[in-house]
């Protein structure tokens, strides 16, 4: 794998004088998806502006399968296709034209079987004729979509797509992101659903302030940073945690049915065999125990409540 | 040169137009019959021939500018101020086009719907009198080049707008004034001698007696001069619409 994306201490500062980006670094590699994770306002959507050539950078450098962003624009921009967090379609136009005419506008010739398939792919084709306005918000998203895929690009920029969006139609979203990787297409994708990033990205990078603080494989990140909880259901309900068990740290449930123990996943010794051996020895008879890994959504609030305090 | 992309510019605000082609047609034929009604045949009859051209026929040329001008304007203005407004624009910005492509595609579409009107307009015009061209060709090309050079006018407006009030604001207070007092409906010679040389000054003077010298062989300046004034208004508009994209003034944050 080699990296399609490379950027090279990237810095914008606005006119006023904020600085949404801090001289970011990163390098993403051909067909992975990396989601971009950060609080509202941490510098994901200017990132993206600036490498799709919507906001000029300030400094610093950006090429896309090793074209640069500023000076062969015509050739990395011809490869990056953007889905922008609103919802922006000429309300009177018609979903097929729109789809052409975002072909046209990258320099692709017309080609009605491809933005058929397209189309199809999105569950759009027998829309085909209808007005932007007429469909819902969840079409609208696809059309968005669509229109960004329209000219076969190779980098896919996702800006919050599931932003304002229905259990039902993230799940959608999140399937087209699968297909789409399946087809080889390399995917940011912006959120702040922890969940989102989390099911979906190969790798997360943290954004905040506008720098990255940490860029990781989702499922080291997990396990590096995860701690398991450890729960287990009683058959008596207690009043209180029992004192031939105070050594460990455990939480009883409010109806007193659970004990929950919390331990890290990396330590030398979890404790866990000590602890059974430990219940048996209180006389506490299980019903049924599960662990559970806590949440990209804990790991990542402690690292921008880490970041806060420095 | 990104051909297609200028093709799909063009392409895609030439169906707006298509969609309303009917208005697009007929609100032109409507105001120019009406001006025949109150300057050819209510008023005009008792106004003398100027210069040995009737009056109804007189105005001919200048109607056909004064719509064409605020066609112009009005196509390009909204053509661009309309996927700002909407918030498409970013998709030109992402796009692998420059700005001559995207100037090209936006205003060589509202400068084609001007020029369909202008058309409709002779057509019109052609019914109520009976009208000579004396130079066809030039009569095109002072035709075309003010349809182009208004229609960039237009784009600037259309960037610089914030709201659809200032949309209609120059066009209001700047350009309908220009064209009525550049002698559209007289001939500056008609004026007392002062107001003949403050006409000077207004650049939409040299337009009018241009395309009206193609008409009849008359004019109220040297067609030279005619000339030259637009293709310098067809110049300075191209030049602030590159230091725009350059700037990138009001067009990225």
């Amino acid at each position: 794998m080699s990296a399609i994306l490379q950027i090279r201490d990237l810095r914008k500062v606005y006119d006023g004088g904020f600085e949404a980006l801090k001289g970011v670094t990163l390098d993403i590699e051909e067909g992975e998806i990396l989601a971009l994770l950060g609080p509202n306002g941490a510098g994901k959507t200017t990132l993206i502006s600036t490498l799709c050539g919507i906001t000029e950078p300030t400094s610093g450098s950006a090429t896309v399968a090793g074209f640069d962003i500023k000076t062969q624009y015509r050739q990395a921009r011809e490869l990056i296709g953007l889905v922008p967090q609103e919802i922006n379609l000429e309300p009177f136009s018609y979903v097929g034209a729109n789809l052409h005419f975002s072909r046209g506008l990258f320099g692709k010739p017309r080609d009605d079987a491809k933005v058929e398939d397209v189309l199809r792919k999105l569950a759009l084709w027998d829309k085909r004729a209808n007005r932007v306005r007429e469909l819902s918000g969840g079409m609208k998203r696809r059309v968005l979509i669509g229109k960004a895929l329209a000219h076969e690009p190779r980098v896919l920029f996702l800006d919050e797509p599931t932003a304002g969006v229905d259990v039902a139609l993230r799940k959608e979203m999140w399937d087209v992101v699968a297909d789409l990787k399946a087809a080889g297409v390399t995917i940011i994708l912006t959120t702040h659903y922890i969940e989102e990033a989390e099911a979906m990205a190969d790798r997360v990078a943290v954004i905040r302030g506008g720098e990255i603080l940490m860029v990781e494989k989702t499922a080291d990140l997990m396990s590096r940073l995860g701690r398991k909880e450890l729960t287990v259901e009683l058959r008596e309900p207690l009043t209180e945690v029992p004192a031939a068990l105070s050594d460990y740290d455990l939480q009883l449930s409010a109806d007193g049915t659970a004990l929950t123990y919390s331990y890290d996943t990396q330590a030398e010794r979890t404790g866990i065999a000590g602890l059974m051996r430990a219940f048996t020895d209180a006389g506490i008879v299980l019903k049924d125990l599960h662990t559970s890994q806590s949440s990209l959504e804990d790991i990542f609030v402690d690292l921008v409540e880490e970041g806060a305090d420095t | 040169m990104n051909l297609r992309a200028i093709q799909a510019i063009y392409v895609n605000e030439m169906s707006r137009f298509f969609r309303t082609i009917l208005q697009s047609f007929v609100s032109p034929v409507i105001s120019t019959s009406l001006y025949f009604v109150v300057f050819g045949a209510a008023i005009g009859s008792r106004i003398q021939e100027v210069e040995g051209v009737t009056y109804a026929a007189f105005i001919v040329p200048g109607l056909v500018m004064l719509s064409v001008i605020m066609q112009s304007i009005s196509n390009a203005s909204f053509g661009i101020y309309f996927p700002k407004f909407v918030g498409t624009f970013f998709e030109l910005l992402s796009a692998p086009v420059n700005f001559l492509e995207i100037v090209i595609g936006f205003v060589g579409a509202a400068a084609t719907k001007a020029l369909f009107i202008g058309a409709v307009i002779l057509g019109t015009a052609a019914v109520f009198v009976d009208l000579q061209i004396q130079h066809p060709f030039a009569m095109v090309a002072f035709l075309v080049l003010t349809c182009l050079a208004f229609s960039l006018m237009g784009f600037i407006i259309g960037i610089w707008a914030k709201n659809f009030e200032q949309l209609q604001l120059v066009p209001l207070l700047i350009v309908t004034p220009l064209v009525f007092l550049g002698g559209s409906f007289y001939s500056t010679t008609m004026l007392p001698e002062f107001w003949q040389k403050v006409t000077l000054f207004n650049p939409v003077l040299y337009l009018i007696s241009g395309f009206r010298w193609a008409f009849f062989g008359i004019a109220d300046v040297p067609v030279g001069w005619s000339l030259l004034a637009i293709a310098a208004f067809f110049g300075i508009c191209l030049l602030i619409v590159a230091r725009i994209f350059q700037t990138g003034w009001r067009l990225r944050d």
